[in-house]
């Protein structure tokens, strides 16, 4: 890990002195335990600041699309930024989505692929220990030494604490990149896929209903999961805008639901399954067992695969005359 | 609603409000035919003429149900037929997920429809609504999505 990190310092002041790239976004460390935020380098001097380990959990792609707008209000010519980005596997599989959906140029990105054994997630490291507040943690590459608000200290193997998109993940290597660097991850768990999902199907209507109401209740409508998301950068979001006016600014219930069912359903055929979503959630909503539904549905109806090569086209802006429509009243 | 129509709708008074969102050119034309050739068929239907079923954005579906209608039809142009050659084809793939998330967060899947009807297929038009009308009838009024908060203009 510390090796890993060392080697993208170096090659990120490489690329910089060499102006093969303007600006890098890597992680850095944040003042709180268990996080990193993300920075932007702009030159070799700040190198230092990028740290790689076991808590970059954020999805970079994220900020990428904000680089390559224009800023508001510049007159004459300008030229979009040359943009440097580390990127794990669900990173570069967002970027391979920007891409295709035109937020960000090729030409102008510079990959720099890490392989990766997953993140941790630090509401699951808050459960181990028994505490809500972390003092302090240490991490390294099989352990995450924590010390909780209330004094209490714990050793938790790193295995035990992964997110739960991690867990699954199949893509633990950039699938897009300019350059790759550490150890090839280990191959990807033998696990079956979406059991949550199906084990939720599997429930009646109504305990599937009242599942969604006990967990969206406690929705605070903050809107963290949209903002974490690689996948939304519309300028104007359907949360906000008021002709038409999708939601209302109450806490009914119903205003949420509509707009879980809505973000969730812009995602369809879209989502990567980062889990940068859940990650972000204050209230530790799974919204990961909304996002898969779409993905199973969206494998298994259209056999499709969620941004893996700037090639295929995303699920649902194609389509093909035999689609199944099983579902329909009359078809 | 007066005694005698609520005697007319089998006494409790409750009829389902279904809002059917239709094609302009296949669709729509077929429900036009339906009353043109005097076909009976359901009520309960309100419906929303829209240029194509590709036209219709999954959250106008989720909205309605949210706003009080008891179940929602949409329909287009058979595949093949559409006016604007794909249209209904992706609608399609974005019905097929909106149905199976609707009834995996545990609303009813008997209130939300989907067919396609041609300019031709008047009877058939009416047919399909008795059908849909039946199936949301089946599962009462709805409850889980509807807004309980007044709206603040």
């Amino acid at each position: 890990m510390k090796q890993v990190e060392e080697t993208l310092r170096q090659e990120v002041a490489k690329l910089l002195e060499d102006g093969t790239i303007d600006v890098f976004v890597g992680h850095e460390a944040a003042s709180l335990p268990l996080k990193t935020s993300p920075c932007f380098v702009r030159s070799p001097k700040e190198v230092d600041r990028l740290v790689w380990n076991r808590i970059c959990t954020s999805n970079l792609a994220t900020y990428l699309p904000q680089l390559f707008k224009r800023p508001v209000g510049l007159k004459g010519e300008w030229t979009p930024p040359k943009v440097g980005v580390v990127a794990k596997g669900c990173d570069s599989r967002s970027i391979v989505g920007l891409i295709k959906e035109k937020q960000i140029p090729r030409d102008r990105l510079f990959i720099i692929g890490i392989g990766c054994e997953g993140m941790i997630d630090r509401h699951s490291v808050g459960r181990a220990l028994g505490v809500v507040g972390l003092a302090d943690a240490k991490v390294d590459d099989k352990s995450v030494q924590v010390i909780g608000t209330d004094g209490r200290e714990k050793r938790i193997d790193i295995a035990d604490v992964l997110a739960a998109s991690c867990r699954e993940c199949q893509h633990r290597e950039a699938v897009l990149s300019n350059l790759t660097i550490g150890e090839t991850p280990s191959s990807a768990p033998e696990v079956s896929h979406y059991a949550n999902v199906a084990e939720f199907e599997s429930k009646s209507p109504q305990e599937r209903w009242e599942h969604w109401v006990g967990e969206l209740s406690r929705c605070i409508r903050c809107y963290a999961c949209r903002q974490a998301c690689p996948n939304c950068y519309c300028e104007e979001c359907f949360a906000e805008e008021t002709a038409p006016k999708w939601l209302g600014v109450t806490t009914d219930l119903s205003d949420v639901f509509v707009f879980h069912l809505g973000r969730a359903f812009h995602q369809a055929g879209r989502c990567v399954d980062c889990g940068a979503c859940v990650a972000a959630c204050p209230q530790g909503i799974d919204l990961r067992l909304l996002n898969q539904k779409i993905n199973k549905d969206v494998e298994e109806l259209f056999e499709a695969q969620v941004s893996l090569s700037l090639e295929e086209a995303e699920a649902l802006s194609s389509f093909r005359m035999e689609d199944d429509q099983s579902f329909m009243t009359e078809p | 609603m007066t005694k005698k129509t609520n005697e007319k709708m089998g006494g409790n008074g409750w009829e389902p409000r279904i809002v059917a969102f239709l094609c302009n050119w296949c669709s729509y034309a077929g429900a036009d035919l339906a009353g043109v050739s005097r076909i009976q068929y359901p009520p309960n239907v309100r419906v929303i003429r829209v240029p194509c079923s590709g036209r219709i954005n999954p959250l106008f579906i989720v909205k309605a149900l949210q706003t009080g209608a008891d179940g929602v039809l949409v329909s287009g142009c058979h595949p093949g037929d559409c006016h604007y050659i794909s249209g209904n084809l992706y609608a399609r793939r974005k019905f097929a997920l909106l149905k199976s998330l609707l009834e995996y967060v545990g609303i009813e899947p008997q209130r939300v429809h989907f067919s396609w009807v041609s300019a031709a297929e008047g009877p058939r038009f009416a047919e399909i609504l008795g059908k849909v009308t039946d199936s949301v009838r089946s599962v009462g009024p709805a409850s889980k999505m509807i807004k309980k908060f007044e709206e603040v203009a």
